[in-house]
């Protein structure tokens, strides 16, 4: 039965579930893919050995394709985005302490990104220090969506706070042991900050940029075109995973599955707050989230050119690369929306364009307004 | 400008590992080589060590925040690549294969800088064998534990003589075709369990 031996690597992430499912659940299987999962430690590793081709597919920040498109990795090995692995399921944490002090300021312990970025930017004025914040790669999607809340509420990213990068699963050590102030990453780890008393959550992904993109497979160029058949069958069991993934009668029997030794490691309870939505802001203090995390719907799965024309907006933005119309069309090519389209029947993309909590509208088709309109504001963080 | 003259940081949580690949740069004649077990050192020292070419394990989480730190650090105001020449694919391969990677912190230095990376994939591998065979040799002294264990069990149940007491593990093995240790391993734990062995 067994046609495909597919290799794929995954970071210990809630949004690693859709290859997780595949292969648990049989997905995979009934396409005749023998899917083998490795755990990787880095997003260096995981970018690494996709170029060099230990792995065939990879669980992959949202900007690493265009960052490879750009020839901004080590190996300068073509990387697309085939599907996407889930929209949100990000969360920013701060730790107790600066948690406090946001709360005196006024921020309240709902999630709304402006107010709690108000209290922030209290805070901020108010220290001689400046705070430190953690995300998990520099060409990540937590990097893009921090800074852009950060300016958004009058802080600017670059000169108010300090960046830090800290892998996933060490953050809730880091900001218990006080060598960050807060972070960006994908649950459970936020989550498990909470749980361990380091740390309140101060917003949401989803309360930032609603139904907005996150993880995509990536594959390069070259296996993509030299396996079509494997790479079509893998698609296909993807989107079943997927599927079963996006169903709520499911969510306790995935939040078992990924708490798994050879998975996350972690209690299912834990996991499964990442999956419903009813995260704790707190211990003890549940703030649940509409649309947290979608493994599926609204078109969650089609890698949307659209989207990687936002990731390239805010990488010229925060100066990764210059702007320029070659490059516009080397980050709109990094996303192929195309063979998903082909096992999900056509799906087509529904723009998830809108949406920003600050009001401000992205628009791929005018980007270069969009880019001025937000090079202007940044020019007024004071 | 002699070889010695360039400065390597070798980035190692394995301190055993790191001292191999130390031993093997100074044997190349290298006398600037720094050693450092975690990235936070390297954050703290990297003025002061100034790198021409960085070494570090793929198994270290840390390596994003390397890279980051690499880009940002205006001490080293130089172009940081990953690997010696990013064209030549099968030393790439061997490295990442060999669980090491290498930075090299001024592109010039290239052709100077191969060697070291040659070496540090050697060292590695030669690591990993090493392991390996040490931790064959662990499980092959387990296993003769064991079977001496059910070796005396034989002899004080049955009144036989070591070489017997073998003859009759080697000889229910055969016959069940398993292992002598998991027979052997089958007859400690009974024992075990119906009482103390002596």
């Amino acid at each position: 039965m067994t046609e495909f031996r597919i290799t794929a690597g995954f970071i210990p992430l809630t949004d690693s579930l859709l290859l997780v499912a595949a292969r648990e659940k049989g997905f995979a299987a009934a396409e005749g893919v023998d899917l083998t999962l490795v755990r990787e430690i880095s997003w260096a590793n995981i970018r690494d050995r996709v170029a060099v081709g230990q792995f065939d597919v990879a669980h992959m920040l949202a900007p690493m394709p265009i960052a490879a498109s750009f020839g901004l990795s080590p190996i300068d090995v073509p990387v697309i985005a085939v599907m996407g692995l889930g929209l949100g399921g990000n969360a920013i944490t701060v730790s107790a302490a600066l948690w406090e002090d946001m709360a005196a300021a006024g921020a309240p312990a709902d999630f709304a990104p402006a107010e709690v970025g108000a209290a922030l930017k209290q805070v901020v004025k108010s220290r001689a220090d400046k705070l430190r914040l953690a995300v998990v790669h520099p060409y990540s999607s937590h990097n893009y969506e921090l800074r852009y809340w950060l300016a958004a509420s009058g802080i600017h990213p670059d000169r108010d706070v300090e960046l830090m990068i800290v892998p996933p699963p060490l953050m809730a050590d880091a900001l218990a042991a006080e060598r960050i102030d807060g972070f960006c990453v994908g649950e459970p780890w936020g989550s498990v900050a909470v749980a361990a008393g380091a740390g309140r959550i101060a917003t949401v992904k989803a309360r930032l940029w609603p139904h907005s993109p996150e993880k995509v497979l990536g594959v390069t160029e070259a296996w993509a075109a030299a396996h079509p058949e494997a790479l079509a069958a893998l698609l296909r069991g993807l989107h079943g995973a997927a599927i079963w993934c996006g169903d709520p009668a499911n969510h306790a029997e995935a939040a078992a599955l990924l708490a798994r030794p050879d998975y996350l490691g972690l209690p299912a309870e834990l996991i499964a707050r990442g999956l419903s939505g009813n995260l704790a802001q707190a211990p003890g203090r549940e703030v649940p989230v509409a649309d947290f995390f979608i493994p599926h719907d609204h078109a969650a799965n089609l890698p949307d050119p659209a989207d990687a024309l936002w990731y390239y907006s805010q990488m010229v933005r925060w100066g990764d690369v210059p702007a320029g119309p070659e490059r516009l069309a080397i980050a709109a090519r990094a996303y192929r929306p195309e063979l998903y389209q082909a096992v999900a029947g056509g799906e087509r993309p529904i723009g998830r364009s809108g949406g920003w909590f600050d009001g401000v509208r992205f628009d791929a088709e005018g980007l270069d307004a969009y880019a001025e309109m937000l090079r202007q504001r940044d020019l007024l963080i004071a | 400008m002699s070889v010695s003259e360039l400065s390597i940081l070798i980035v190692d949580e394995n301190r055993i590992r790191a001292s191999i690949i130390e031993d093997g740069l100074r044997e190349a004649g290298h006398t600037r080589v720094t050693l450092v077990h975690s990235v936070n050192e390297v954050a703290r020292r990297i003025v002061e060590i100034s790198p021409d070419v960085v070494v570090i394990d793929l198994e270290n989480p840390d390596r994003d925040r390397l890279e980051h730190f690499f880009s940002l650090s205006k001490a080293l105001q130089k172009p940081v690549a990953m690997f010696v020449d990013r064209a030549d694919t099968a030393e790439i391969q061997a490295a990442v294969e060999a669980g090491v990677s290498a930075y090299v912190i001024d592109g010039l230095k290239k052709e100077r800088v191969k060697p070291i990376l040659d070496m540090a994939i050697h060292r590695f591998n030669a690591f990993a064998r090493l392991n390996r065979e040490l931790e064959e040799a662990r499980t092959a002294l387990e296993d003769r534990k064991i079977v001496d264990r059910a070796k005396a069990i034989l002899m004080k149940s049955r009144g036989l003589d070591e070489a017997a007491a073998y003859a009759l593990l080697r000889k229910t093995a055969m016959n069940q075709n398993r292992r002598i240790v998991d027979i052997a391993q089958s007859l400690v734990t009974t024992a075990g369990l119906l009482g103390p062995e002596t």
